[in-house]
């Protein structure tokens, strides 16, 4: 029997999270070949620590990023949740809040951007454009969806999504990082699902461009 | 209003312009912009204003030839036909003979094509290129030799022992996607260049394969701190140039939605400048306060942000039965938080040093370079459109136009303050006197614009923003450009940080207010 | 007042009866050593906590709270997270000096950290010349922070570092300057002596009267400045340089600078605390007997970390107030004023103390 990990975040319970049926999956993906009693304590404890200390970059191209201000400002106060230490330098950073259009002149900014930040690191897809382009899905000089470049691990829906919705999404994510393995899997066969996703994406627009 | 054009034919072109800016004083170029005219080949407008008389001109130009479309340069004559003229080759491949810098200003340099001709199809040409944007250090200057040919020589941006720094496109004082690239001299600037383009979504192509309506969401998206004034200058195009008039009610609301933004706009604009010198308290009081603004918008608009409220002929929903209430208790609210920015920010020793003498323009840049709004204001320039030609509510409300003559970061930087208490004014007088009436004119269900070229402007939270709208009587129009506030602004940084340190950059930068979705378009 | 003297000097006769001499000595060392480390991370995380908390207050916001009770568990998750963080290697740049800067920030901290009088008795490195050896070792850090500029081959890192490098030099003079001051009323660079006048005849503040308070004075802007803090955080100026000095570093290794700043911080306060606030040395007020026996029960590191913890939350106010400096605005402030207003007052101190005219 595998042993299954549940990310408990506090003042949410679990069934009012959205899309437990996906989690539910990476979960198990995760989990399969079951996991060592002292290993996954381990694992615990880091996965609590980063879970907990997710610092953002500071990247915002348009309106997405007044509302990222927004929950960074007193109402919102994103501090609550360890998270208000926005570094400006992706070497710094753990996540990166893709908080607009990305456009095809700044998809290679952004894609050097993730590059350059160190491990572990996750991406969440804020407002419709980061995800499918949004309203500006017909236009020539806009990426429909930043998933074509870099991996995404949450996307919030909105236009702008409201500052609840960004601190939902964040919750989202620290749900998903506390699930991760770091001793054995992501660490060293580099199974990870996204990842795996990502490679696949990276090698069509390869091809396109070959093609082209 | 209708646009009624002089045609110049291309080679009197540059003498004709230098006789109205040296006879009539035509000092403003307020607009600069190409359109595809099919066989015809390509037309490129541009709208004068002489700042003395308020006197304006619409100049047409011709270039017949498509294969490779020329024009005589007004650079020389205005500086912003600088910015504008790249833009005008970045879109339609129009060269300008005798522009010193032919760059592509939002594309990459390797694009192929050109976007805003009705024939060229950008996206098979262009694929999503994962390489890292060519900059080059030098650019092309071209020349039209008597007997019709086109010659070109190099000249250069950066020499190649300049220690050159590049701020963006990510970088937290950029406000935004905005990349400059610095040459300095230890801690000197010596010369800014802007590029542009990375948050370029093509709105201006778009709009031409959309409907009136859908077009109105799109505008919000620009300069989101000026949606309001935005979407209210793309309505007014569009009633005007249809003959709708809109009842007094929604005249005032929109009057008051206006100052709103405003309101809201200058928060942000005093909280982002606080943090760009590191006072971050102060920028949290400036949010404290925005969310105030934000909960009248969203109990009326039901957004944030992006509001979606003017439409043609009207306003989304009528005012929240609450809106007068929260209106003004807002007024008081948002006064003490003034005097608090002033206590912990304005009249700090640093940041008086910080700002004074700080990128000072002199009117005459300003206007050469086209900066109006508050920029522009703070350098002594009345361009306020509210006071030179009033719309909606504005006659009949007492306000005062700020002016300074510093034209430094400072004075910026107090125009805004003073803006919010004038704004909060002229809400006060009109939040108890709004006008029974309808909120939405009826209007056809397919809305068509009569054939013409229009153009209206409305006085935006950073200046003029204008839209100017060339329409043959279809459900879309043939091309729309909308008059970016914040390019001249950036177009100004080169100007103002030369001589300057790198932290005046932020300074000058955070002063002047540009929104960068709002630049590209 | 509790000696913690009596407490070494039992160790040290306890490991003598079994030990050879250089032997106690090292098993001594060692123990020291593992207290500095510990403390100096403790203090780190207390620092870091606190800083969040009080600039989250400052600007009408919680701070941390969801990470354990009052988010007292945040750091701790964030130094986990550090801990594991990927170190990236980059091409190009020298990478001896780009992974060796951190450890002399974080070593010159350490040592600085290590010359605090924590107590009665219970200061780790004494000298007779305390002083001089805090600011030459204090200064070290500089050259790690000029390495982490020179070493990560990109621009911002190298203006962050020249920056610094202008700032830091400057800034010496007037903090040494206020340090002859003080030494000047005091007659010993010694720390444990400073500390224990102080706590016979009174805290040099008031012991010094004027020129100490402008020494105090100057020694905090100063001191904030060394320790490349807001407003004078020009070297990482987050708008202007994205992160300074420091902008390559990934993982623990930013984690050390990280640190570093907290701790030097702490230890500008503490320093400022021995010389002028009385270290260890309980508040007397001369006639007041019943108070001042009651002070006197207070333990001697209470009292120091009491007022250093004031001093750090001066800085901490003036840090989250102010608006960052220009690099021209940092040195016309030293050169122009602080030095000069430091020069004045030592010689002001010099006839003060010739004439004997302090308490």
């Amino acid at each position: 029997m595998a042993l299954m990990k549940k990310a408990k975040i506090k003042s949410i319970p679990y069934e009012e999270f959205n899309d437990n049926e996906t989690y539910e999956e990476l979960v198990a993906k995760l989990n399969e070949n079951g996991v060592n009693v002292v290993v996954k304590s381990l694992d615990d404890l880091f996965d609590w620590g980063r879970s907990n200390s997710l610092w953002p970059l500071t990247f915002a191209t348009s309106c997405c990023g007044i509302e990222f201000m927004a929950v960074c400002a007193a109402r919102y106060d994103i501090a609550r949740f360890g998270f208000e230490v926005t570094r400006n330098s992706p070497r710094h950073a753990d996540v990166i809040l893709v908080s607009g259009t990305i456009v095809n002149k700044m998809a290679p900014v952004l894609r050097r951007l993730y590059d350059q930040m160190a491990d572990p690191k996750y991406v969440i897809a804020i407002g419709g454009c980061s995800i499918s382009g949004g309203p500006f899905r017909k236009s020539y000089h806009v990426v429909r969806g930043v998933d074509e470049i870099i991996p995404v691990d949450v996307y919030v829906p909105g236009c702008p999504p409201r500052p609840e919705a960004f601190l939902y999404g964040m919750m989202q994510l620290q749900r998903i990082v506390k699930v991760e393995n770091f001793f054995g899997t992501t660490n060293r066969k580099q199974k990870d699902p996204y990842k795996e996703a990502y490679k696949e994406r990276t090698e069509k627009i390869l091809a396109t461009q070959e093609e082209a | 209003m209708n646009l009624v054009f002089q045609t110049i034919a291309p080679a009197e072109l540059h003498q004709e312009m230098l006789r109205l800016r040296q006879e009539k004083k035509m000092d403003f170029l307020v607009l600069l912009t190409a359109e595809d005219l099919g066989e015809e080949g390509f037309g490129v407008v541009y709208q004068l204003e002489s700042t003395e008389t308020g006197e304006q001109v619409n100049i047409k130009s011709v270039c017949p030839n498509r294969e490779q479309p020329t024009l005589p340069t007004v650079s020389d004559i205005w500086d912003i036909a600088h910015i504008y003229e790249r833009e005008a080759y970045d879109f339609f491949g129009i060269i300008f003979t005798g522009h010193p810098d032919m760059r592509r200003i939002y594309l990459r340099e390797d694009w192929v094509g050109f976007p805003l001709r009705k024939d060229d199809k950008p996206e098979e040409q262009n694929p999503l290129k994962m390489d890292n944007a060519p900059l080059s250090d030098d650019t092309t200057c071209y020349e039209l030799q008597p007997d019709g040919t086109l010659t070109s020589h190099k000249n250069t941006i950066f020499e190649p022992e300049d220690y050159v720094v590049n701020m963006g496109p990510q970088h937290p004082s950029t406000h935004g996607v905005l990349h400059f690239r610095v040459a300095l001299n230890g801690e000197r600037i010596k010369r800014v260049d802007p590029v542009l383009g990375y948050i370029h979504r093509g709105i201006e192509k778009m709009n031409e394969s959309m409907t009136y309506p859908q077009m109105l969401a799109l505008t919000d998206r620009m300069d989101y701190l000026g949606a309001m004034q935005n979407r209210h200058a793309l309505c007014k195009v569009i009633e005007e140039a249809m003959g709708v008039e809109v009842s007094d009610r929604v005249k005032v609301i929109r009057t008051i939605m206006d100052e709103l933004q405003r309101i809201d706009s200058h928060i942000l604009y005093f909280s982002c400048l606080c943090q760009d010198l590191g006072a971050t308290t102060a920028f949290l009081y400036g949010f404290r306060d925005r969310e105030k603004v934000l909960d009248i918008f969203e109990e009326t608009c039901g957004g944030r942000l992006i509001l979606n409220y003017n439409t043609i002929g009207g306003v989304m929903a009528d005012i929240h039965p609450n809106f007068v209430k929260r209106v003004k208790e807002f007024i008081p609210v948002m006064r003490k938080g003034l005097k608090e920015y002033h206590d912990i920010f304005t009249g700090n020793v640093i940041a008086h040093n910080r700002m004074e003498g700080v990128g000072v323009l002199s009117k005459e840049q300003v206007i050469k370079m086209g900066c109006t709004g508050g920029t522009g204001r703070a350098s002594g320039w009345h361009n306020d459109l509210r006071k030179l030609r009033p719309y909606d509510a504005y006659d009949r409300v007492e306000f005062k136009e700020i002016t300074f003559t510093e034209g430094d970061s400072f004075a910026r930087y107090m125009v805004r303050m003073l803006e919010i208490e004038e704004s909060l004014k002229i809400i006060e007088q009109l939040i108890d006197n709004i006008p029974e009436g309808n909120y939405q004119e009826k209007m056809k269900p397919i809305i068509k614009v009569p054939e013409g070229t229009f153009y209206a402007a409305v006085e935006g939270s950073r200046g003029q923003f204008g839209v100017f709208l060339e329409s043959k009587g279809d459900k879309s129009p043939y091309r729309v450009h909308y008059r970016s506030t914040g390019l001249p602004l950036v177009y100004a940084m080169d100007t103002a940080c030369r001589g300057n340190l790198i932290a005046d950059l932020v300074t000058i930068g955070g002063t002047f207010d540009y929104v960068v979705p709002d630049i590209d378009r | 007042m509790f000696d913690f003297s009596v407490i070494s000097q039992w160790l040290h006769t306890l490991l003598l009866s079994f030990l050879p001499e250089w032997a106690t000595i090292l098993v001594e060392s060692v123990i020291v050593a593992l207290v500095i480390i510990t403390l100096y991370a403790v203090f780190a995380i207390v620092l870091i906590y606190m800083e969040r908390k009080i600039c989250g207050f400052f600007q009408c916001r919680l701070g941390p709270n969801r990470v354990g009770k009052w988010g007292l568990l945040q750091v701790f998750a964030d130094v986990f997270k550090m801990l594991q963080k990927e170190i990236i290697k980059m091409r190009q740049t020298d990478r001896f000096l780009h992974d060796l800067a951190p450890f002399f920030v974080v070593t010159a901290s350490m040592v600085t950290f290590a010359c605090l009088p924590w107590n009665k008795g219970g200061h780790m490195i004494d000298f007779n010349i305390g002083i001089f050896f805090i600011l030459a070792v204090s200064s070290v850090s500089v050259v790690g922070i000029l390495l982490a500029g020179w070493g990560s081959n990109s621009k911002y890192p190298i203006i962050g570092a020249m920056r610094s490098g202008a700032q830091i030099i400057s800034y010496e003079l007037s903090i040494g300057l206020t340090m002859l001051t003080v030494i000047c009323l005091t007659g010993t660079m010694q720390i444990s002596e400073i500390v224990q006048q102080q706590s016979e005849l009174g805290w040099n503040i008031f012991r010094g009267h004027l020129p100490m308070v402008i020494a105090f004075i100057i020694y905090l802007i100063a001191g904030n400045a060394e320790c490349n803090r807001g407003p004078f955080d020009l070297p990482e100026a987050e708008s202007e340089l994205t992160a300074g000095y420091h902008t390559e570093y990934s993982g623990m290794h930013f984690g050390y600078f990280y640190l570093a700043e907290y701790l030097n911080l702490f230890i500008s306060a503490g320093i400022a605390t021995t010389v002028f606030l009385g270290g260890w040395a309980p508040l007397h007020i001369s006639g007041l007997d019943g108070f001042n026996g009651v002070m006197d029960a207070v333990p001697g590191i209470v009292w120091f970390l009491g007022k250093t913890f004031f001093v750090v939350f001066l800085l901490m106010w003036e840090r989250w107030t102010l608006p960052r400096l220009r690099i021209d605005n940092i040195l016309t402030l030293e050169w122009k004023y602080l030095m000069p207003i430091s020069m004045l007052n030592l010689v002001l101190m010099a006839l003060l103390v010739a004439y004997g005219l302090y308490f």
